[in-house]
């Protein structure tokens, strides 16, 4: 989402030969009413992993919320177009991720997503039925992405006030059309990556699709799809929009070799497959590879070498790529096919990015707990403002009174909450704050809860495994370390430095915490049948009885008086005389 | 029921109870103590079966190769240990993460209330060092720990050498779902207490750590390893708990089937089974294996490191390599084996281990006694003093028929009274006898030639003696006790030892079984009628103090390691200090729960017999 496009194509002259500068993309050439671009940037992490993210992206001019119908359709696929119109969503945010992204060792990812599936969505204003068309909208999708969205109901949608704005055009913020949800249980595999390699233009024939083989994508680290729907300006003066479909894959793949040697990996070893083509629909397909923790070559080694380099500010941090352009056949060289190879030297120490976060369950039993969340300012004398979201299902009953935030020791007091309790059975727990991280601090959130005893069927089928609550969120502007950068080891002119400039100074970031598992308590469910036996026995037999025995006081019964007696009785009754 | 609503047919009924209390009460007796020792007889006992079709039938191949150069890393481990003078941090944190972990570390403090003088400890600090294999593509919400005690001396080196040369090899297999934990912990006991504390942030027992920094979701099972010697001829599984409490069976059972599997020996309690099941030799041995893990069970302590995860519902258990004399050796590549069989199958769990039995006896490693089975024992023992109580409420119900002089509405009053003043006094005994001994132990250094910890057990043994002087106190100044007041008393005592004993009986099997084997006879035959000095005598040799002395000399029989009288008699008062340190440091229940409930409720019974 936050990959800043901005690709500042310099003419890198510190490199002598200058062959012909990259192609701008964007500016001068007219755009046609649709447009596919398609990219892989591929990172050699601190850790000696690899971090490949692909983007596809397809732009169209078109409105679908005009009556007429669209119908026709070229690069867009035609199902998630039929969503939109059908839904009126104005934006849509879909995500699987099958690991947890390791920030201490890897660094922060291009785009963040939290273990499991993540669905965002933002409605036209013109929706009345919010509700309704959410839940259908979540059903439909599930049918499309092979998933178990259908799960998404009220009890894990949320409407968080301040931390999911929306990121295409438009000035609706009311988050009354807003629904957020997350299924921290959901596992992404095969069945889900090839309904996404259908919505490409190409598919997985041609381009850098088709790199994505499930055998090699699913042997990895960490794993994560997304597609990202969104209305964007068609030119500078926004006078139209178009929309756009953004799909990312990103995925870490663990090279772990132990022994200090140098690690190698190269496009086959990575992706079992090499390169040939573009796409032949995409105006644009290029691989970028981010060199930038190696200015003097050192480490790194980059074969077939290319002089096409590019800057770009990503994450606050400016990092410098060699370009492989897809669509110029001498990228493929005289084998025709294209397998970059690298060899570079890991290091085991972990890394302290500027903002990460943590989340734990404290406590034993099976009564109460509490939730622990850490946040982590590294910064060494910035402070600034995250929005933390937490999401917490109904039968974990938060205590909100014993909420507290402390940062070094001392109360931090949020300037924003936004708490919204849950209702049983119907709606979680939302809260949503907004605290100072003070530099260089640790600031801790805890809240106490309640395990609640569910009804026997609101049980999974695997009670013993935990039910899990969802990652909490945190949202911020990150001041960027280029403004920390002192050392100048980087050649800059003099007069571009002094004054850090606004895009640079600080820049948009969003931290996953890890997905929770919680026990709750769990009735024995070998033997109901047992217990029910036995309850019933219990009751009828020896409470019954004992009841009785307790509560009566027993005489011995006098015999029947004879038949005499009994007239006799009468009669002394008429006569008013106590009886025999 | 209807044989009690009506009213001549109960009367027969509680004139027979009445009658025969005394003769029933020795048949339930006899009958309580031969169904437990029956219990070790191989076919009352069920055959151990795995319940949790996760582990049961998934094949796994073992394949760790590097036993040797485990060996290797193990006395590095050792050299860096001695040269360092305790753990060697740096070269755990640099071995870990060379092998690819997350490798974290925690310091701990903790100051005794008293000096251990058998691990000679006193101000204890020390750092943990633990190293987290990510799984790939999990989500950090479930994690296995192993961990290995950082022992002084040259004690469990090789077990340190085995865990990382695990963890070298389990870093390169791709199958991992949970994360995997690495521990190293310092100072045994302390150190994982430490650890426990810091990952589940919770501090029960006022220790200072500092926060862990890197986690791995909630844990799911735990082993802990212990291994002193290159070779090793048998492995020993140690299942008991802090205060009593065991793993899920299906841990042992896992066990059990990797070592026939691999071809280990095995055993628990340090006893081999055996086939001769049907000889008495072959039935005492099974009688000892039970015998020792209701020992150990009893004591409430930690039996190894693995003892402490119980408590925060994990399953743990430790497994101990030792080395005999005998002729069939295993390799450390073995074990390897074995252990990253066992973590592949719980790296297969689905859910928590929580299809088998929670509560059980083992007399050997392939059977087992589950809860329904050996819980009768003790109903046979608990049912004397329900039979007692009934005794007493008919005889309080139907007074003598000489004496109506006193109204019963006088009656009444000062009976509570009299009931309520031995009861309050009892209980204050306890309360000393609980708090005394740690808080007096500087003036009784300062007074005395003897150690803090001398100081500690002897104050203990002080203030429960002096508790037995009580009796002739409580009554002074007070109206004359009534006639009956001794059963008013009595039957608030058998009531109160009733519950008493249910409810430890159902915590920790094997305590609340020894507590009833000596406390009911006394609370069955006590009335202020018996010979005094012979009564006395019997007392006080089944009195809760004298149990534990008894069973000081059993355990060490039954280990083979007998002891002479003042060895035991040292060993005895070491054990009074470790139970109260264990308390301290793990918050082991049993200090408190003799010192606070059950020496009451024997000074309850003592007061009867004196009564005058």
């Amino acid at each position: 989402m936050r990959w800043e496009e901005t690709v500042v194509e310099e003419a890198t002259a510190d490199k002598e030969d200058t062959s012909a500068p990259e192609t701008v993309v964007q500016s001068s050439v007219p755009q046609p009413k649709d447009d596919f671009q398609e990219e892989l940037v591929i990172r050699p992490l601190h850790s000696g992993d690899i971090y490949a993210s692909f983007q596809f992206r397809t732009l169209w001019e078109t409105d679908f919320m005009r009556g007429n119908k669209v119908s026709h359709y070229r690069l867009f696929p035609k199902s998630l177009g039929q969503v939109i119109s059908k839904f009126s969503v104005r934006e849509l945010h879909i995500s699987f991720t099958q690991g947890y992204w390791r920030t201490m060792q890897w660094g922060q990812p291009f785009l963040p997503s939290p273990p499991g599936a993540e669905l965002w969505v933002w409605f036209q204003d013109s929706v009345t039925d919010v509700d309704g068309t959410w839940k259908e909208l979540t059903n439909v999708l599930s049918g499309i992405f092979c998933a178990s969205l259908n799960f998404i109901d009220s009890t894990n949608t949320v409407q968080p006030s301040a931390s999911f704005k929306p990121l295409g055009i438009g000035n609706v913020t009311d988050h009354r059309f807003l629904r957020y949800a997350t299924l921290p249980r959901e596992i992404v595999c095969t069945e889900n990556l090839t309904p996404w390699k259908k919505l490409l233009p190409c598919g997985s024939k041609a381009g850098l699709a088709v790199l994505l083989k499930s055998e090699k994508l699913f042997h990895s680290s960490f794993h994560s799809q997304a597609v990202h729907i969104r209305p964007v300006c068609q030119d500078w003066q926004c006078k139209t929009t178009s929309w756009e479909l953004r799909q990312t894959l990103n995925v870490v793949f663990d090279l772990h070799t132990p022994g200090q040697g140098k690690l190698e990996w190269s496009l086959f070893k990575m992706f079992s497959r090499t390169l040939t083509e573009a796409c032949p629909l995409a105006s644009s397909s290029k691989i970028y590879i981010d060199i930038t923790d190696d200015p003097q070559g050192e480490q790194f080694e980059v074969s077939p070498a290319t002089h096409l380099l590019s800057q770009a500010m990503v994450l606050g941090d400016r990092r410098t790529f060699s370009v492989y352009d897809l669509t110029q056949q001498i990228t493929f060289g005289t084998v025709r096919s294209l397998n970059l190879l690298i060899r570079w030297k890991s290091s085991e120490d972990m890394l302290r990015p500027l903002l990460h976060a943590e989340r734990y369950v404290a406590g034993y039993g099976l009564q109460t707990g509490e939730i622990h969340t850490l946040m982590y300012n590294n910064h060494p004398y910035r402070s600034f403002p995250v929005l933390l979201l937490d999401s917490v299902p109904w039968y974990l009953r938060l205590y909100i009174h014993t909420l507290t935030v402390t940062s070094k020791g001392k109360d931090n007091k949020p300037s924003y909450i936004h708490y919204q309790p849950s209702k049983d059975r119907v709606r979680p727990h939302l809260l949503e704050m907004l605290v100072q991280l003070p530099p260089n601090s640790v600031t801790e959130v805890t809240v106490q809860f309640e395990r609640a005893l569910l009804k026997w069927t609101e049980y999974t089928p695997d009670p013993n495994h935990g039910f899990y609550v969802g990652s909490s969120v945190i949202s911020s502007l990150v001041p960027s370390i280029v403004a920390m950068d002192t050392n100048s080891t980087r050649e800059q002119p003099l007069f571009s430095s002094f004054f850090p400039c606004k895009e640079e100074s600080s820049y948009f970031m969003r931290v996953y915490t890890e997905p929770l598992l919680v026990n709750l308590p769990t009735p024995d469910f070998s033997m109901p049948y047992n217990v029910i036996c036995l309850t019933c026995t219990v009751v009828a037999v020896g409470y019954g009885s004992l009841y009785n025995l307790l509560t009566r006081s027993f005489q011995i019964e006098e015999p029947s008086p004879g038949l005499a007696k009994r007239i006799a009785n009468i009669i002394r009754k008429m006569r008013g005389v106590p009886p025999l | 029921m209807g044989l009690l609503s009506d009213p001549n047919r109960r009367r027969a009924l509680i004139s027979l109870l009445t009658r025969l209390n005394a003769p029933i009460c020795v048949v339930c007796y006899m009958a309580g103590v031969a169904w437990f020792m029956g219990l070790a007889f191989e076919p009352f006992t069920l055959r151990t079966y795995m319940s949790e079709n996760a582990m049961g039938s998934t094949m796994v191949e073992e394949r760790f190769p590097a036993g040797e150069r485990a060996l290797g890393t193990g006395r590095e481990f050792s050299a860096h240990k001695k040269k360092a003078g305790g753990m060697p941090v740096d070269w755990l944190v640099k071995t870990m993460q060379s092998r690819g972990l997350e490798v974290f570390t925690q310091r701990f403090s903790r100051r005794l209330p008293f000096p251990d003088e058998d691990k000679e400890r006193y101000m204890v600090k020390g750092t943990n060092v633990y190293g987290i294999l990510r799984a790939p593509r999990a989500p950090r919400t479930e994690a296995l720990v192993l961990s290995a005690p950082c022992s002084p001396g040259d004690d469990n080196n090789q077990a340190v050498g085995v865990l990382l040369g695990l963890a070298q090899y389990f870093r390169n297999q791709v199958f991992w779902a949970k994360d995997i934990i690495f521990l190293v912990n310092e100072h045994d006991l302390i150190g994982m207490q430490a650890w426990l504390e810091g990952y589940h942030h919770t501090n029960t027992t006022g220790m200072d750590w500092s926060p862990l920094q890197g986690r791995g979701g909630s844990i799911q099972a735990a082993l802990s390893l212990e291994l002193s010697s290159d070779v090793v001829t048998s492995l020993d599984l140690v299942l008991e708990g802090l205060n009593g409490q065991l793993p899920n069976l299906d841990l042992a059972n896992l066990f059990y089937a990797f070592c026939q599997k691999i071809g280990v020996l095995c055993t628990t309690q340090g006893k081999l089974q055996r086939n001769d099941w049907d000889s008495v030799s072959g039935y005492s041995h099974a009688v000892q294996t039970m015998m020792l893990m209701v020992m150990k069970q009893a004591s409430g302590r930690p039996w190894g490191d693995h003892g402490l995860f119980l408590r925060y519902h994990i399953e743990a258990a430790t497994i101990k390599g030792i080395n005999s004399f005998r002729q069939y050796k295993t390799d450390a590549t073995t074990i390897g084996r074995l252990l990253e069989g066992m973590y592949r199958k719980l790296n297969n769990l689905l859910e928590r281990l929580h299809q088998s039995y929670f509560f059980y006896l083992m007399p050997s490693l392939s059977h087992f006694v589950s809860i329904g089975y050996y819980m009768p024992a003790f109903g046979l023992l608990a049912l004397i003093l329900l039979l007692r109580a009934l005794d007493l409420w008919i005889q309080l119900a139907t007074p003598p028929t000489f004496n109506l002089n006193p109204p019963p509405s006088q009656m009444s009053s000062p009976g509570v009274l009299s009931v309520l003043t031995p009861l309050v006094i009892s209980h204050l005994t306890g309360v000393a006898l609980y708090t005394l001994p740690i808080h007096f132990q500087e003036i009784a250094v300062e007074h005395f030639p003897v150690s803090e910890t001398e100081a500690v057990v002897l104050t203990a043994i002080a203030v429960y003696t002096a508790g037995l002087a009580l009796p002739h106190n409580t009554h002074r100044g007070l109206f004359v006790p009534p006639f009956n007041g001794w059963k008013v008393l009595k039957l608030v005592a058998v009531l109160y030892l009733a519950v008493l004993l249910g409810c430890t009986a159902l915590i920790n099997f094997s305590l609340g079984f020894i507590l009833a084997l000596t406390l009911v006879p006394v609370a069955a035959f006590v009335t202020p009628d018996v010979p005094k000095a012979l009564s006395a005598f019997i007392m006080v040799i089944l009195s809760p103090a004298c149990t534990l002395l008894f069973s000081v000399f059993l355990f060490q029989e039954l280990q083979e390691m007998p002891v002479s009288f003042l060895d035991g008699w040292m060993l005895y008062l070491s054990v009074i200090s470790q139970g109260i340190l264990d308390h301290a440091l793990y918050g082991s229940l049993v200090y408190p729960l003799v010192a606070l409930l059950v020496y009451p409720c024997w000074l309850l019974f003592w007061n009867i017999l004196f009564w005058k």
